[in-house]
C-alpha cells in the first residue's frame, strides 16, 4: 500500500463473463491501485484467469466495464491492451523456442516497420534488465533457457511494449524456492517504480509473503479484498473454499515393511536424447511414501515413464515385489500392482472425449470375465466409484473432459485406487489443483499408505513433499544428490535442489 | 481483428460479425452437418449442371428416376450399394482408430484378383470340391487377399510408424495395375479378341442372389454380398460397441498417450484393425468380380474405395448407419449413369457431387466448432 495518495490504476466494475454452462464471472468489482502488489486468490475455476483475460484483452466481457487511471477503455485484443499498458504473462508461455531472447521480444511489434534492428533492440533489453533485475541473455535462444529465465524473457516483453500493469498467472508454478525469491525481488521492484502487479495464485503463503492487497474469488463472485498484513492464511482459505480447511495433515504413525519397489542404477534418455536419468538407485517400502523432490525437468518424469513401463530404460532394473520388471512395458507393470497417477492428467491420465465409465475401466477392463462388456454393470460400478471417491460428475455418462480439474485428478484416483495397488507412483498429484481437491489428494494418498501401498511421490511443492513423505530424495540432473528426513530444514533441500551436495558439511 | 476492426467499425455501420470458437458443440450441430452438406453439395452441384445448358430441376427428377423410380433400377442401386457397404465399413473401423486407411480401392482389387485367380484355375483341378464351398473358399480369400495388402501398410505404421495415408494410398495404384497385367497378360482370355478380360467364371461359382428381394423384378442382380454387407453391418457394431476390442480401438482413436498408459498393444491393434478393414474391402472386391461381374478385367470399381472413405465420414462411423448412407450413395452412382443416358450429362457429374458432399462435410465439421456473433463496435 503507497497509502492515501495512491491513484487507482485498475477498475473493473460489475464484470460479467459467461460460457457455455458457466457463468465465469459474476458481477466481478476489482481494482488495483498504482504501485501495488495486488493478489487475485481463488481455487481453480474461481474465476480468477478469465477476469484477467478479459483486463488483457483476450477476452471481452458481456457485460460490465474496464477504467485505467480512471479513464474508460474497450479492448478488442490483447494488442489494445498492451497499447494501453496492460501486459500478462500467462501460466504456459508463448515463446517461439528456436529464437533468441531478442528476436521474441518485439516478434510482433510494428517498430521496426521492415528491417529489424536487433542491436538496438537488444541494448534496450539490457537497459530494463538493469532497472528491474531482470538477467537474462537478449541473444540466448529461448531453448537454452531454464522455465525462470522464459518467464523473465515473458516480463520483459511486456515491459518493453511498455506494460504499466503487468499480470501474472500462476507465475511461481515452475520456479525452484531460489527462483520464486528472485522474482519477488523483482516484483517489488517493478511495484517501487509505479508499476501495478496482479498477481494470480492459489497459494495462500506466496499471496501473503508478496501481496499488499489481496482478493478474494470463489465461483466467479469477489468474496472480498484485505490487506495482506492483518490477513491469516486460516481467514484466507476460508474465504476461498467457503469453509474451514485442515492444514495439518494427520499423518498416521505406520512401521514401513520390506521393500516394494527397488530401483537400481537406472539409466534412461529424454525424448531429447540426452541422458536424463544417471544412475537412480532407490527403494520403497510397503506403509512408505518416498518424496522426490527437486525442481521439475531434472529426470523425474522420465524416472516415473521408466519406473510404470512406458519408456524404455538403457541400463539398470526395475523390480516390485521381488519381479524383474525391467523394459517388461505398461501392461506389465499394471499387472503386478503399479498404479501410476500421470504428470500429464488430461493428456495420459484420461481419455478426454470418453465418458466417465469408460475412463474408469480404462485398465480393469482387461481383468472382467468374458470377451465382451457388461456396460450395464460397469455404469453401476463407475456410479458407486464416483460416489466413493467424491468425484463431482453428474452421472457416469458425460465426458470426462467436462470435468474440472481437481475432479479430474479424482477420477485417476478412483480409478487407480480401486484396485487397491501395491505401488503408487503418484507425479505432481496436486498441481493445479484448488485447496479442496489437494486436500482430497494428499488423504487419498496416505490412505493408501496405512492399506500398505508403497509409495513413490514426486512433487515439486516441497511443503508437499515434507508433509507426506517418510523419506525425501532430491534429484538434480538426473542424479539422486541425497536423501534427508521430512523435517529436513528448507534451506538444505534447497540446496540439493539447485546441485549442490552436502557431503563432508558433517551432516 | 485488432486496430483494423476498429477502424472500420469508426466508418459508421455500428455492427460486425465476431467468429468464436464454441467451447462446446451442441449435439444438433453434429447431427445437422451430414444433412445440410448433401443439400448444399446438391445445390452447388445444381448449379453446375444449369451451367452445362441442363435444366437443374429436370436433371435431379431424372436422377432420382433413374435410381429409385422402378423395380428395375431400385436393384441396380442395392447392387451398387453392396460394395459400398463392405469397403465402408472397413474405412470406418480403421478411421474408428484414426487409422487412416484410404487404401480401401487397392484392398478391394487384390480381393477381386485372389477370388477371380481362385475361380478360373482350381476348380479344374479339384473336381471334388462341392460348388459350395468354392463360394466359403472365394469368400476367404478375397477376405485375406484385401487383409494381407492392408497390412503391409499396417506393419509399416505399427513398427516403424510410417505414415499409413500415403502407404495405403500408393498400394491403390499398385493394385490397380496388377489387375490390368493379369488381365492384359497371363489370364487374358485367348477368345477375349483383344480385349483385356478373363474368360468368364465358371457358372456354377457365381456369386448367388440375396434371397427374400421379391419385389424386385425376378431378374434384379442384387447377389449375396448385400446379406454379407449387412451381417458385417451387425458384428462389427456388437464387436465395437461391446467388447474389450471394441473399447481398445475406441480408446486408441481418442487418445493413443492414455492407451499407452492402460497397458493397451498399440501395435497389435494396429495390425487387427487394418487386417479386418483390408479384409472388408477384398470381400467388396470379391463380390462385385463374383456376384456382377463375373470374370476379371481393366476397370473392375469406379471408384467404389474411395467413395466408400466419404460414406464412412458422412455416417459418422456408426456400423449401422453407414449401410443407409451406402444405399444413398449408390443411387448416385446408378443416377449418374441416368443421366448420362437421358440427359446428356457426363457420367462425372455424380462423382463431382460426391466431391462436393465431401467438401461440405469436412468443412461442416470444422466451422461447427466456430460460432458467428454479432456485436456493437466500440466507440
Amino acid at each position: 500500500m503507497e497509502g492515501e495518495t495512491a491513484r487507482i490504476a485498475v477498475e473493473m466494475r460489475n464484470i460479467v463473463k459467461r460460457f457455455p454452462g458457466v457463468l465465469a464471472n459474476d458481477h466481478v468489482n476489482f481494482s488495483a491501485y498504482e504501485g501495488e502488489i495486488h493478489a487475485l486468490l481463488g481455487e481453480n475455476g474461481a474465476g480468477k484467469t478469465t477476469l484477467m483475460n478479459i483486463l488483457s484483452g483476450l477476452y471481452r466481457p458481456d457485460e460490465g466495464e474496464i477504467y485505467l487511471y480512471g479513464r474508460r477503455v474497450v479492448f478488442n485484443s490483447p494488442r489494445d491492451a498492451i497499447a494501453h499498458g496492460v501486459g500478462m504473462v500467462h501460466q504456459h508461455f508463448k515463446l517461439v523456442e528456436t529464437h533468441t531472447v531478442a528476436e521474441n521480444i518485439i516478434l510482433g511489434l510494428d517498430k521496426p516497420r521492415f528491417f529489424l534492428n536487433l542491436a538496438e533492440a537488444e541494448q534496450e533489453i539490457r537497459r530494463l534488465e538493469e532497472q528491474y533485475g531482470l538477467k537474462v541473455d537478449p541473444q540466448a535462444y529461448i531453448w537454452q533457457l531454464s522455465l525462470g529465465e522464459q518467464q523473465r524473457v515473458e516480463i520483459l516483453k511486456a515491459l518493453y511494449r511498455g506494460a504499466r500493469i503487468l499480470i501474472m498467472d500462476e507465475p511461481t508454478a515452475v520456479l525452484t524456492p531460489q527462483e520464486v525469491e528472485e522474482l519477488f525481488v523483482t516484483l517489488r521492484r517493478m511495484a517501487r517504480e509505479g508499476h501495478t502487479i496482479i498477481f494470480i495464485s492459489h497459494k495462500l503463503d506466496e499471496v501473503l509473503a508478496i501481496a499488499d492487497r489481496i482478493t478474494i474469488l470463489r465461483k466467479g463472485r469477489v468474496v472480498g479484498t484485505v490487506e495482506a498484513q492483518m490477513a491469516t492464511k486460516e481467514e484466507l482459505a476460508r474465504m476461498m473454499v467457503g469453509r474451514e480447511v485442515l492444514f495439518h495433515i494427520e499423518k498416521e504413525p505406520v512401521e514401513p515393511g520390506a521393500p516394494v519397489l527397488e530401483v537400481q542404477g537406472l539409466r534412461a534418455l529424454s525424448d531429447r536424447g540426452v541422458p536424463a536419468l544417471k544412475g537412480v538407485t532407490f527403494h520403497v517400502r510397503e506403509r512408505e511414501i518416498l518424496g522426490v523432490a527437486g525442481v521439475s525437468g531434472n529426470g523425474q518424469s522420465e524416472l516415473a515413464e521408466v519406473i510404470t513401463g512406458l519408456r524404455e530404460s538403457t541400463g539398470g532394473r526395475v523390480r516390485v515385489n521381488g519381479q524383474d520388471l525391467t523394459n517388461a512395458g505398461a501392461r506389465a507393470f499394471i499387472d503386478a500392482g503399479v498404479s501410476h497417477i500421470p504428470e500429464d492428467r488430461v493428456h495420459v491420465g484420461i481419455v478426454p472425449s470418453l465418458h466417465l465409465t469408460g475412463n474408469l475401466f480404462l485398465k480393469a477392463y482387461r481383468r472382467l470375465p468374458g470377451f465382451f462388456l457388461n456396460w450395464k454393470q460397469m455404469r453401476e460400478k463407475a456410479k458407486e466409484l464416483l460416489r466413493h471417491f467424491d468425484v463431482m460428475a453428474p452421472n457416469p455418462d458425460v465426458e470426462a473432459r467436462t470435468l474440472s480439474g481437481g475432479n479430474i485428478q479424482k477420477l485417476i484416483l478412483a480409478r487407480e485406487f480401486s484396485s487397491r495397488p501395491a505401488v503408487v507412483i503418484a507425479v505432481h498429484p496436486t498441481q493445479g489443483l484448488d485447496v479442496g481437491a489437494t486436500e482430497a489428494v494428499r488423504q487419498r494418498l496416505l490412505e493408501q499408505r496405512s492399506q500398505g501401498a508403497a509409495i513413490l511421490l514426486i512433487s515439486e511443492d516441497l511443503e508437499e513433499v515434507r508433509a507426506l513423505s517418510d523419506r525425501i530424495i532430491v534429484m538434480y540432473e538426473g542424479e539422486i544428490m541425497g536423501e534427508v528426513p521430512p523435517d529436513a530444514p528448507v534451506e538444505e533441500i534447497g540446496l540439493l535442489m539447485a546441485g549442490t551436495r552436502l557431503e563432508g558439511r558433517g551432516a | 481483428m485488432t486496430v483494423e476492426d476498429m477502424k472500420v467499425g469508426r466508418g459508421g455501420f455500428p455492427w460486425r460479425i465476431r467468429v468464436e470458437q464454441r467451447l462446446v458443440r451442441p449435439r444438433w450441430v453434429s447431427a445437422i452437418v451430414p444433412v445440410l452438406s448433401i443439400v448444399l453439395g446438391l445445390l452447388t452441384g445444381a448449379l453446375l449442371i444449369w451451367a452445362n445448358g441442363v435444366d437443374p430441376v429436370a436433371a435431379y427428377v431424372a436422377m432420382a428416376k433413374g435410381a429409385f423410380g422402378s423395380k428395375y433400377a431400385l436393384g441396380e442401386t442395392l447392387v451398387k450399394t453392396i460394395p459400398l457397404i463392405l469397403a465402408g465399413l472397413g474405412v470406418s473401423l480403421a478411421f474408428r482408430m484414426q487409422l487412416w486407411n484410404i487404401g480401401a480401392e487397392g484392398q478391394l482389387h487384390m480381393g477381386a484378383i485372389a477370388a477371380g485367380g481362385i475361380a478360373l484355375f482350381l476348380p479344374q483341378k479339384f473336381p471334388q470340391i462341392q460348388p459350395w464351398m468354392w463360394l466359403v473358399i472365394i469368400t476367404a480369400a478375397g477376405f485375406a487377399a484385401g487383409a494381407l495388402w492392408a497390412l503391409i501398410p499396417g506393419a509399416l505404421k505399427a513398427y516403424l510408424n510410417v505414415n499409413e495415408i500415403i502407404t495405403t494410398l500408393m498400394l491403390n495404384y499398385v493394385a490397380i495395375l496388377w489387375v490390368d497385367y493379369l488381365v492384359n497378360v497371363p489370364w487374358k482370355d485367348p477368345a477375349s479378341l483383344g480385349f483385356p478380360l478373363t474368360a468368364v467364371f465358371p457358372r456354377e461359382l457365381w456369386l448367388p442372389r440375396t434371397p427374400g428381394l421379391f419385389f424386385l423384378t425376378p431378374r434384379h442382380r442384387v447377389h449375396l454380398g448385400l446379406l454379407f454387407g449387412i451381417i458385417a453391418a451387425i458384428l462389427l457394431y456388437v464387436f465395437v460397441t461391446r467388447s474389450k476390442w471394441g473399447f481398445e480401438v475406441d480408446v486408441i482413436g481418442r487418445n493413443q498417450k492414455a492407451a499407452r498408459y492402460a497397458g493397451m498393444r498399440i501395435a497389435r491393434n494396429v495390425l487387427i484393425v487394418m487386417a479386418i478393414s483390408g479384409g472388408l474391402a477384398g470381400v467388396a472386391g470379391m463380390a462385385e468380380v463374383m456376384g456382377i461381374i463375373h470374370r476379371l478385367q481393366h476397370q473392375i470399381s469406379p471408384g467404389y474405395g474411395y467413395t466408400a472413405i466419404i460414406i464412412a465420414w458422412l455416417a459418422k462411423l456408426h456400423p449401422l448407419v453407414l449401410p443407409v448412407v451406402a444405399f444413398l450413395f449408390g443411387a448416385l452412382l446408378v443416377a449418374g449413369d441416368q443421366l448420362q443416358i437421358s440427359m446428356g450429362l457426363p457420367v462425372a457429374v455424380s462423382f463431382i457431387l460426391q466431391g462436393l458432399i465431401l467438401f461440405f462435410v469436412l468443412g461442416g465439421e470444422i466451422l461447427s466448432y466456430y460460432t458467428l456473433r454479432i456485436e456493437r463496435v466500440s466507440s
